[in-house]
């Protein structure tokens, strides 16, 4: 706990969310989809957003773009402090100029994130004509140059969406996001609607224009395979909550929390002859009714009476590694693991 | 493209051969003999005898209607009035563009108001003005619109004299009998374009729009609604081919001098040739407005036009 990595001091941070608490009030219930979310991300640095489905990464991501669908999605708290301004505090037309000229993000799902009655190039052009001062001839021309980046032939600007695969259309998908030169690349799951071997190139795509643009990412997946492969840091998330937080290396030698524990033991192992695969017990909780104190305790090995009574608070076991388990902090503090 | 459109042209002739075949048979065994319809009941039976000889009545049934046929095709005729003794095509002719004005009127009425209205009611799904829309489209989607002719003849015309209660020959005259025919369309523009901008609005690549930075007007204006359009443009085109093949009953009510009310009155006087030619006619009319409707379609949806080949 010596000396903090350089990402903490403020003129190198990025971007920092502070207490970030969203929730979707609907007649059923009130879903706590993101509570008091804390995360940092440095310029320049891959952060991968790890976590199951319905942790609240997705909403994050369309929390700090303000693209929360409201109703139903209110941001109860929080600060999104992105170079040095709180987005919260924008209007919206300051929010218009942030996103996609300084923050723009990659969907999920490439067969539906693209306008299907648009030829590409337009689709392309239009994000550059909103960030840049250019007609319209200069930002098709711009949008095929953008095309090329990504590896599609110039002619193939006049297409439309349908006639590209999906692998292709993802590339698109990237060109977009990229074409105004953002710092910040949000890529909500880029690869997990795509073919294994499509997905491989398409990372490393990825990979290759963030080191040429300069850009930090952030990387939401659940494939830990991923994240091993392209992130600096890590976050791993879970029912709304970051529960740690480490350098790569910190997190992949030695996970603190025990449902990163979980995670990682529940990858399957191929030198390991197994009839089934490891697996955490229990089922992620529901978003509407939270447990009480950390809400990993009814699933945790490691939980003590303390863990059901109060959320337990971030601390730092160690240079940058942050888990919010107090248990397994106070185990590492005495050496014990 | 092109291919394609001399493809459905091809496929049009054996559906309006299919049309002419059943009218033909049903007016074949209906009784009662065309040349006495046509001579009257004076004629003498040499007379009857050499029409019938002159028009191929004499003939067997099917050569009768390959005759039709072939007449119609090569010569546009298909056949005489028995009471104005004048060709039927000359009679529609000379009532089609009543019809033509009324639907197209309709159908413009009916995008001009149904469109805007559905796409504020998705916009503002659940607020007033939605709750609204949606009452009157159910209102306009059940009331027959012969009573809602009537109606509107009672407050527009006995009550408040402002439009005239029939007749087609002024604008004035125009307005009531449009509205009366465009109230179930109205309706279903509505509904349908709500529907399809509601499911519109939820999608990915609306996100994507978002997410560049776009303007909200811009991204419902030009991404949501051109996508939206797809489907209501279908409707628009059907709607617009039952109008012309519908206005049967606001033609009646309005006395329009239409198609429609052109066969009501054939039917009333046994004129059955005009029957037969008025069928046929407003088949062909909803055939080529269904090919427009799917050029069109494929005008608007660079998806359909790929596999229009």
């Amino acid at each position: 706990m010596t000396d903090k990595t350089n990402t903490n001091t403020n003129d190198n941070l990025l971007l920092d969310i502070r207490d970030l608490t969203i929730q979707y009030v609907t007649d059923s219930g009130t879903v706590h989809a993101v509570e008091n979310l804390n995360l940092r991300l440095g310029r320049g640095e891959t952060l991968g957003f790890v976590g199951e489905t319905g942790a609240g990464k997705t909403t994050t991501a369309l929390g700090i773009m303000r693209l929360i669908p409201s109703p139903p999605g209110v941001v109860r708290s929080g600060k999104i402090i992105f170079e040095g301004e709180d987005l919260l505090e924008k209007s919206e037309a300051e929010m218009r100029a942030v996103r996609g000229g300084k923050i723009a993000m990659i969907f999920q799902d490439p067969m539906t994130s693209l306008n299907p009655v648009m030829t590409v190039d337009k689709q392309i052009a239009e994000m550059i004509k909103l960030h840049k001062n250019v007609g319209e001839a200069e930002s098709l021309k711009l949008a095929g140059d953008m095309l090329e980046l990504v590896g599609i032939q110039r002619e193939r600007m006049r297409d439309y969406p349908h006639q590209f695969s999906g692998g292709m259309k993802q590339r698109v998908v990237i060109a977009i996001a990229l074409a105004c030169d953002p710092g910040l690349l949000i890529a909500d799951e880029p690869t997990t609607a795509l073919d294994v071997t499509i997905q491989a190139q398409v990372l490393e795509l990825m990979k290759e224009l963030k080191r040429q643009f300069d850009a930090s990412m952030l990387l939401i997946t659940h494939d830990l395979g991923i994240v091993a492969d392209i992130c600096d840091k890590v976050a791993i998330m879970y029912a709304g909550r970051v529960v740690e937080y480490a350098d790569k290396r910190a997190l992949y030698t030695s996970p603190l929390h025990p449902y990163t524990i979980g995670l990682f033991n529940s990858v399957p192992d191929l030198d390991e002859d197994k009839e089934a695969l490891n697996t955490i017990p229990g089922l992620m909780p529901d978003p509407m009714d939270l447990p009480s104190g950390c809400a990993f305790h009814p699933r945790c090995t490691h939980a003590t009476e303390e863990c059901s009574k109060s959320k337990p608070p971030m601390v730092e076991a160690g240079p940058g590694h942050f888990v919010s388990c107090p248990v397994r902090a106070g185990l590492k503090a005495q050496g014990g693991e | 493209m092109i291919r394609y459109i001399l493809r459905r042209i091809l496929f049009l002739i054996p559906v309006l051969i299919g049309v002419a075949f059943c009218v033909f048979t049903l007016l074949y065994l209906t009784p009662g003999d065309p040349a006495r319809m046509i001579l009257g009941d004076m004629a003498t039976e040499n007379a009857i005898k050499e029409f019938r000889a002159k028009e191929g009545l004499d003939k067997p049934f099917l050569l009768q209607f390959g005759n039709y046929i072939y007449k119609a095709i090569t010569q546009g005729d298909i056949g005489r009035s028995y009471i104005t003794k004048r060709p039927v095509m000359n009679e529609i002719m000379a009532t089609f563009p009543a019809t033509l004005k009324l639907a197209a009127f309709a159908i413009v009425i009916a995008v001009v108001v149904g469109l805007p209205c559905g796409i504020l009611s998705a916009i503002k799904q659940y607020s007033v003005f939605d709750t609204l829309a949606m009452i009157f489209a159910m209102i306009g989607l059940s009331m027959p619109v012969f009573w809602l002719g009537l109606l509107l003849i009672l407050l527009f015309s006995v009550h408040l004299r402002w439009l005239p209660p029939s007749g087609f020959d002024t604008f004035k005259a125009m307005i009531l009998p449009s509205l009366a025919l465009s109230a179930q369309s109205i309706s279903m523009i509505t509904r349908m374009t709500r529907s399809s901008m509601l499911e519109v609005v939820r999608a990915d690549y609306i996100r994507t729009a978002r997410s560049k930075g776009q303007k909200e007007s811009v991204v419902i204006w030009v991404h949501a609604l051109h996508n939206a359009l797809i489907p209501v443009v279908t409707l628009c085109g059907l709607q617009f081919g039952h109008l012309l093949a519908g206005a049967i009953l606001t033609e009646s009510i309005f006395a329009v001098p239409g198609v429609g009310r052109l066969m009501v009155e054939s039917i009333k006087m046994r004129d059955y040739p005009v029957v037969q030619g008025g069928v046929l006619f407003v088949a062909v009319a909803f055939s080529v407005v269904n090919l427009l409707v799917d050029l069109l379609y494929a005008y608007i949806d660079p998806r359909i036009k790929a596999q229009y080949r």
